[in-house]
């Protein structure tokens, strides 16, 4: 099994997946995805120091003595599960995509 | 030490050699040596992930942390958690589609240079030996502090110990360890708030109005601004957490010890579940600690605050729960620095003696001893250097690893994966820069230099201010990727597109790894 796909990658015209048209149009797709999440988390992460350290805006009380700022970082952890669960079944579409582009190669005639 | 406390200690140890003569008998490749051939299911590798990450440091320094300064202990469990989302969207998937055993190998998937895999060797060293050194000398105080034996014995044991499972179990006996450890931790942790929770009348509000005159900070022990009150040093730190572990190498490590991209995607969907749900809880062991210890008993253990969860442990649970909570301590440094080892061996053994002084030439037999011989020089190095520090400040070294993970290795990860003009001259300046200006940095940094003599090493003015230079060393790492790149007209668009297809399909995973 090893030697078989060992060998067989060898013969795989990287080249011609990168022409199709279905592979450019997944590999621009998933990294606007990406890129784009990316950018929100990290931002509404650093927004937490910048917020905590130049205002007192999540020093305020939202309820009992619990202060907004407990709920910024609970809001931090529950966006990083949800968005852990987002990617993967981003991920599962973005894989059957590849599957097909792989497909496509070794149907099309890509083959060496 | 109790007959309770011994026996837990000794159950560690038998269970930990029993794995490691399990898996002795499973590792006879270098892939079973550096990936535990590769074959770990996902939950299984989520909390060898989770076993990994936890270090002493998030499960003492952090419940200190948050016992000491409340919410600004809190900043570092949101930090490590949030990391994870830059594992798993920008690292975790392309390094398993393009890489084999280290972070090397998988730049060298686009740049067959073996200046590219020495400069990434360096670093990857580099970050080990100072995690290593503060892991050992913390180890050190603690064992040291529980069972009433000597500093230099305790970092003995620990050192032991931990070559034993690289030597003769490689990534297989290290990933057990890793996992049993990530389940005595979680258990532990889970009791210990519990019973916090209970003193609280299973109320939240009560405990938060409760801590509100728990400690002499008053309703002030809620907000942030007790610990720090730099914003600029607190952004810097939190760029470090969060970009830092996606370039940590025993991290990275973790994602070629699964077969394809959709099992390290679950194995970090696994770890952030269970690392989320340990730092959730660090309030509990952080407040607990405060409310029913007291700062002042806390201090007087361990200046540091490290002593705070298991004296929770003994003040709500008593003799056994303080003896378990050793013991797990105790498990947590071992699987640690376990993962330590192995990636600094990897490094060491594959990239610099297989790839470079070899040049790949070298058989398996060859690749297995050179990666044992790996393993016992940053055993004894590290050990040696952590005797050398005993009486040394280390709080700073995990800062600085995290620093120059995120400010050398994440740039050159991520210009790989996703910058078609990036080449070899690019990928070299981008981890030079990165390495040493984190390094100057920090040597310039009020970690070092203090007006007041001995609160840091040498006596005078920082010349910054920030004791972690995450925020001007980060953007440096990817200016000097971006203007090394500029100044070199190597371009190799061939090449590019090839990793472009490996990394997205995953097409060629099979014959990377196996």
């Amino acid at each position: 099994m090893a030697n078989n796909q060992a060998s067989k990658s060898i013969v795989i015209d990287y080249d011609a997946i990168a022409k199709q048209e279905s592979f450019k149009s997944l590999v621009k797709r998933k990294n606007a995805f990406l890129w784009s999440i990316t950018v929100f988390f990290l931002a509404a992460y650093l927004l937490l120091p910048i917020l905590t350290s130049y205002t007192t805006i999540l020093h305020q009380k939202a309820f009992g003595e619990v202060t907004w700022v407990w709920i910024y970082a609970a809001g931090l952890f529950i966006m990083t599960w949800c968005l852990c669960h987002l990617y993967v079944a981003k991920a599962n579409s973005f894989d059957k995509e590849a599957k097909a582009i792989i497909a496509e190669y070794e149907n099309g005639g890509g083959r060496l | 030490m109790s007959p309770i406390a011994i026996f837990f200690f000794v159950a560690i140890v038998g269970l930990t050699l029993i794995i490691t003569w399990w898996a002795s008998k499973r590792t006879s490749s270098a892939t079973d040596f550096y990936t535990a051939g590769g074959g770990l299911t996902g939950w299984q590798n989520g909390l060898a992930i989770a076993g990994d990450y936890l270090s002493a440091a998030s499960f003492l320094g952090i419940a200190g942390a948050v016992a000491l300064f409340g919410f600004d202990g809190f900043f570092f469990s949101i930090g490590y958690l949030v990391a994870y989302l830059v594992v798993l969207y920008i690292v975790a998937e392309p390094l398993r589609n393009l890489g084999k055993f280290t972070l090397a190998d998988m730049i060298t998937a686009r740049f067959n240079n073996s200046k590219v895999r020495g400069t990434a060797a360096l670093s990857t060293i580099t970050i080990v030996l100072f995690y290593m050194i503060a892991q050992l000398v913390g180890a050190g105080a603690l064992i040291q502090l529980l069972l009433g034996i000597d500093y230099w014995v305790a970092v003995l044991i620990v050192g032991v110990m931990m070559t034993t499972y690289v030597l003769f179990g490689g990534m297989t006996a290290t990933s057990w360890v890793q996992i049993i450890k990530a389940c005595l931790l979680m258990l532990g942790t889970v009791i210990i708030s519990f019973l916090v929770l209970k003193e609280f009348g299973f109320s939240i509000s009560t405990m938060f109005s409760e801590m509100t005159t728990a400690t002499e900070s008053g309703a002030a022990y809620l907000n942030p601004g007790l610990k720090y009150t730099n914003g600029l040093d607190t952004i810097s730190m939190l760029i470090a957490l969060v970009l830092g572990t996606a370039g940590l190498p025993h991290i990275l490590m973790r994602f070629f010890t699964v077969k394809d991209a959709k099992t390290a995607r679950s194995s970090v969907i696994w770890a952030t579940w269970i690392v989320g749900i340990f730092y959730v809880l660090t309030i509990f062991l952080g407040f607990g600690a405060a409310a029913f210890v007291g700062k002042e008993d806390i201090i007087a253990a361990n200046a540091a605050g490290n002593m705070a969860a298991p004296l929770l442990a003994e003040a709500l649970g008593g003799d056994i729960l303080f003896s378990f909570v050793c013991a797990v301590a105790f498990a947590t440094i071992l699987a640690v620095v376990a993962g330590l080892v192995l990636s600094g061996a990897s490094a060491l053994s594959h990239d610099i003696y297989g790839q470079i002084i070899k040049k790949g030439k070298i058989t398996e037999k060859e690749q297995v001893f050179a990666a044992r011989i790996g393993s016992i020089t940053i055993s004894i190095v590290s050990i040696l250097l952590a005797l050398g520090a005993q009486t040394l400040n280390v709080a700073f070294l995990v800062s600085l690893a995290f620093c120059i993970a995120g400010s050398a290795n994440l740039p050159v990860i991520i210009y790989t994966i996703y910058w078609k003009r990036f080449n070899t001259a690019g990928a070299v300046t981008a981890m030079l820069t990165g390495l040493i200006s984190a390094l100057v940095l920090v040597a310039v940094s009020p970690n070092i230099w203090n007006p007041v003599e001995g609160k840091a090493i040498f006596v005078g003015e920082p010349l910054i201010m920030l004791t972690n230079p995450a925020l001007i060393s980060v953007p440096l790492g990817f200016l000097g990727g971006f203007i090394g790149t500029l100044l070199s007209k190597e371009t190799d668009d061939a090449k590019y597109r090839e990793v472009d297809v490996k990394a997205n399909t995953g097409i060629s995973v099979q014959d990377v790894s196996h």
